[in-house]
């Protein structure tokens, strides 16, 4: 298999050239119901028909993969779930990254761990139907009847007279069948291709370098942009001189619209000097922009006397307070986060008078397209958006500011250009994790029954904080979940697994000062909640009891719970998304500090579609949640973030990686998504081994700053 | 502008540019040159490395006027079929997920393996721990340098 970095409708009917099979299905409606066969390719033009699978005369099967790619590994497994129905011969499937088309394709966005459990219907109907109208042809051809032949890796058999033909032999043919209703699809235990490991079709282009990410794209005569954004949220532009970044070498014109002050020139070096001497003057908008000082008597304040939303109760909270033999009490807080994908952000636009060109990395085209369509006043149809491949996402991608920069940038200077933000832009001027505390109670009575749980959570410009229907409600009798929320200048944004990537942490970090307090096992005490939750529910249970069973057990099994000696191991479950997740921690201590050695983490993500996919998005969930639990952290003064790069701002790299194992529970229920709910678990697995190994509650991210991690 | 005279990947250029304008962006915006990387311009992440010489470098700090009359290798030139071993060795491996930082994970770990074929797990960590990976492909990189150091 390969891919291909040309990716319009254009070049992928070039593809074809001798003509052959191809099918145009319609994702938009859930069954996939109305496949067309189009063996004309003049007529597929016409017919604007977009959402391919072909089968071209050599047997090559060509795949376009509707949503963008930022390394989840979409292109791969979306190909692989066609190819299995299809029973395609897996080395003759070639991959391309259609271009953004809502006529043709249903959610062509990548979010919410959401691109597999959507789409898996629609891609397995779409490889049985070609598979159903191949082997028809075959039937046809031979005279004999459809039931009698079969199909296997690329080639239609007729088992009794040893009769074969391949696919591509039979492609032109197969054009003319009639596309059947309701074709059969595999039974899960005839899968050769689903939960194989399979390598990402983009490899060879990667390890070459080849031209693949948004930030490469060059057109002819397009010229360079960067923006000089306000510093400090909650500023904006008193005064700008410009005139001696404009008198550089290199440098069309400089242009001031909205907050922004744009450099446009003939290369990104000489953009980059020149955007260093503009003269800006900024003054407030409005408040004061504010410290992170500021937001901790603001959390704090909020969290005592905030105009709260409750957002779930159950029983008689106060009662069971009142009544409690012992009560716990704790706060966990968390810091701003910057996504940092590797590629920063950029995009290219081309506002001509008769349409807009757009080409980049984005998360999410359409929405990107209806705002660039609002903004400049011209109709949607006008406007096309080539998605290159991402380098990184983690949701600063779906925002699409910078997609909308660059179309009003265009349309000013009139000009091709590439707008390309700095790593700092993107540090400085980006949008953030939003910064959180949490505040948990738990009431034990006098027998040492959990009767009284609340979770106050309060966030900055966080959208809502709390994930109120998830566990443990509805295993406690009473039970308050409630929301306060703090608006601010400094702007934030879905970051990968929003709210529960620290939620996770502190509820989890939380529920086991629970059952030290109470003396119980920390896997038991779950599982005891999970028994109460399914025998006698308090409220509605909008989590699957027996999946989130599943993965505590076999996480339990796994990692040898409570069995193995000279290591502390730290216990975490969430339920994210759709999917859930169960980690062991396991740390020992190094000259008088913890350190983590391996993490295990189990995973129900249903169905496994690419085992070395999976994979990846566990081992990969773990260290981004362990990364940013230890080490990361954005601050701000007076309005404008304290760290703009990575000497200030610490990832995780090669020298902090613990051992990641990862399992799968093997259930067979339909694919429910992966590229989130890996990370949430783990900053609670953690921090709940590091209380084991040094009787320390870690209650603030990053963790590195406390001082079990200091050199005394 | 001056114009230098380079040699990458054994062929010869002569990019009309500001002598500080840093090789990274003189392979990108003017030679076409765009597997190597620019990730964060401060040579704190590693995308942008590239050989001078051999030597692995951040070729985002490294001003054209100081590569003069040396032999430069990008990701491109790091052999001629994509099958140095490390290349072969990261397919093999499935290390990659979005790929960004990875032409730059291969240009150090090339200069690695250059000087040191059979590095312990701990020399790798340390000629590694300049690069980062932000989907977290750690593991298989670690991986694919032993892999591909039994082949040398």
């Amino acid at each position: 298999m390969s891919t291909n970095t040309q990716n319009s409708r254009r070049d992928f009917l070039k593809t074809l050239t001798s003509g052959g099979l191809l099918l145009g299905f319609s994702w938009l409606d859930t069954d996939a119901a109305v496949p067309v066969a189009i063996a004309d390719l003049l007529a597929a033009e016409k017919k604007g028909f977009n959402s391919y699978l072909s089968i071209d005369t050599d047997g090559i099967i060509t795949i376009l993969s509707p949503n963008p790619e930022l390394g989840q590994n979409i292109m791969t497994s979306f190909s692989m779930i066609i190819a299995e129905e299809l029973e395609a011969d897996w080395t003759k499937v070639k991959v391309i990254q259609a271009p953004l088309d809502t006529k043709s394709f249903d959610r062509q966005l990548t979010g919410g761990s959401g691109a597999i459990p959507h789409s898996w219907k629609r891609l397995r109907t779409a490889g049985a139907t070609a598979k159903y109208m191949l082997i028809q042809a075959a039937a046809n051809q031979w005279n004999l009847p459809a039931s009698e032949c079969s199909a296997k890796k690329g080639m239609v058999i007729h088992a009794q007279s040893g009769k074969k033909l391949s696919y591509g032999s039979l492609a032109v043919q197969a054009a003319s069948i009639e596309v059947p209703k309701n074709v059969p699809l595999k039974d899960r235990k005839d899968f050769t291709l689903i939960g194989k490991l399979v390598k990402n079709v983009a490899n060879k282009s990667i390890v070459t370098g080849k031209p693949l990410f948004g930030l490469d794209f060059y057109r002819e005569g397009m010229l360079y942009a960067m923006i000089q954004r306000p510093k400090a949220f909650g500023t904006k532009i008193k005064s700008v001189d410009s005139a001696a970044a404009k008198a550089m070498p290199g440098i069309v014109d400089v242009v001031v619209f909205k907050n922004n002050v744009a450099v446009v020139g003939k290369s990104t070096w000489e953009v980059t000097k020149a955007r260093k001497l503009l003269v800006i003057e900024y003054e407030n908008d409005g408040g004061t922009p504010e410290s992170t000082s500021d937001h901790n008597a603001i959390f704090s304040n909020l969290l005592d006397n905030g105009n709260v939303t409750v957002k779930r109760k159950n029983g008689d909270v106060a009662a069971a307070f009142a009544n409690a033999a012992k009560i716990i009490k704790s706060e966990y807080q968390g810091p701003f986060l910057s996504h940092s994908p590797m590629e920063p952000m950029n995009f290219f636009a081309h506002v001509r008078p008769d349409g807009v060109e757009l080409v980049g990395p984005t998360q999410t085209p359409a929405s990107a397209r209806i705002a660039t369509s609002k903004l400049l006043g011209i109709p949607e149809d006008k406007i096309t958006l080539q998605i290159t491949r991402l380098g990184g996402g983690f949701g600063r991608r779906l925002k699409f500011d910078y997609v909308v920069e660059a179309a009003e940038l265009s349309s000013i200077v009139k000009a091709p250009i590439k707008l390309i933000w700095t790593r700092e832009d993107d540090m400085t001027g980006g949008s953030y994790r939003p910064a959180v505390r949490y505040r948990f109670e738990a009431a034990i009575d006098s027998s040492g029954n959990l009767t009284g749980y609340k979770c106050r959570g309060v966030g900055i410009n966080s959208g809502s904080p709390t994930r109120e229907d998830n566990f443990p409600s509805g295993a406690i009798d009473n039970l308050l979940i409630e929301a306060v929320e703090h608006k601010s200048a400094i702007t934030t944004g879905a970051w990968r697994a929003p709210i529960t990537n620290f939620l996770a942490f502190a509820e989890q970090a939380f529920l086991d000062e629970v059952a030290t307090a109470m003396g119980k096992d920390p896997v038991q005490f779950r599982l005891d909640l999970l028994a109460r939750a399914k025998s006698n529910p308090v409220g509605a249970i909008k989590y699957d009891i027996a999946r989130m069973e599943g993965v505590i057990k076999l996480a339990a099994e796994k990692s040898g719970w409570g069995k193995k000696k000279g290591v502390s191991q730290g216990f975490s479950v969430y339920f994210s998304h759709a999917s859930y997740v169960a980690q062991v921690c396991e740390v020992i201590m190094q000259a008088g500090k913890p350190v983590i050695k391996k993490i295990y983490a189990i995973a129900d993500c249903g169905e496994v579609v690419n085992l070395g996919g999976a994979r990846q998005q566990v081992m990969g969930g773990v260290l981004d949640g362990m990364g940013h639990a230890m080490y990361s952290k954005l601050t701000f003064k007076n309005g404008a973030a304290e760290q703009n790069n990575f000497n200030t701002y610490r990832l995780i790299r090669m020298k902090d990686v613990p051992e990641v194992e990862p399992h799968f529970v093997n259930n067979g229920i339909e694919p429910t998504g992966l590229g989130e709910p890996a990370l949430p678990p783990t900053g609670g697995a953690v921090a709940n081994a590091i209380f084991k190994a040094t009787g320390k509650r870690l209650r603030n991210q990053p963790f590195i700053e406390d001082e079990i991690f200091k050199t005394t | 502008m001056p114009i230098f005279k380079l040699s990458i990947n054994g062929k010869q250029y002569q990019p009309d540019v500001a002598e500080d304008t840093p090789l990274l962006w003189v392979l990108r915006d003017h030679l076409g040159l765009v597997g190597t990387k620019y990730g964060c311009g401060i040579a704190q992440c590693g995308a942008c490395t590239v050989h001078v010489n051999g030597t692995a470098v951040r070729s985002c700090v490294l001003p054209v006027s100081s590569v003069k009359n040396s032999a430069v290798t990008t990701i491109e030139g790091l052999s001629a079929n994509g099958d140095h071993p490390l290349q072969t060795a990261w397919d093999e491996v499935d290390v990659a997920q979005c790929g960004y930082c990875q032409s730059g994970q291969l240009m150090t770990a090339a200069a690695l393996l250059k000087k040191n074929p059979h590095p312990s797990s701990e020399e790798i960590n340390n000629a590694m721990q300049g690069n980062i990976c932000r989907c977290g492909a750690y593991h298989r990189i670690h991986e694919a340098i032993k892999v591909a150091s039994k082949k040398i």
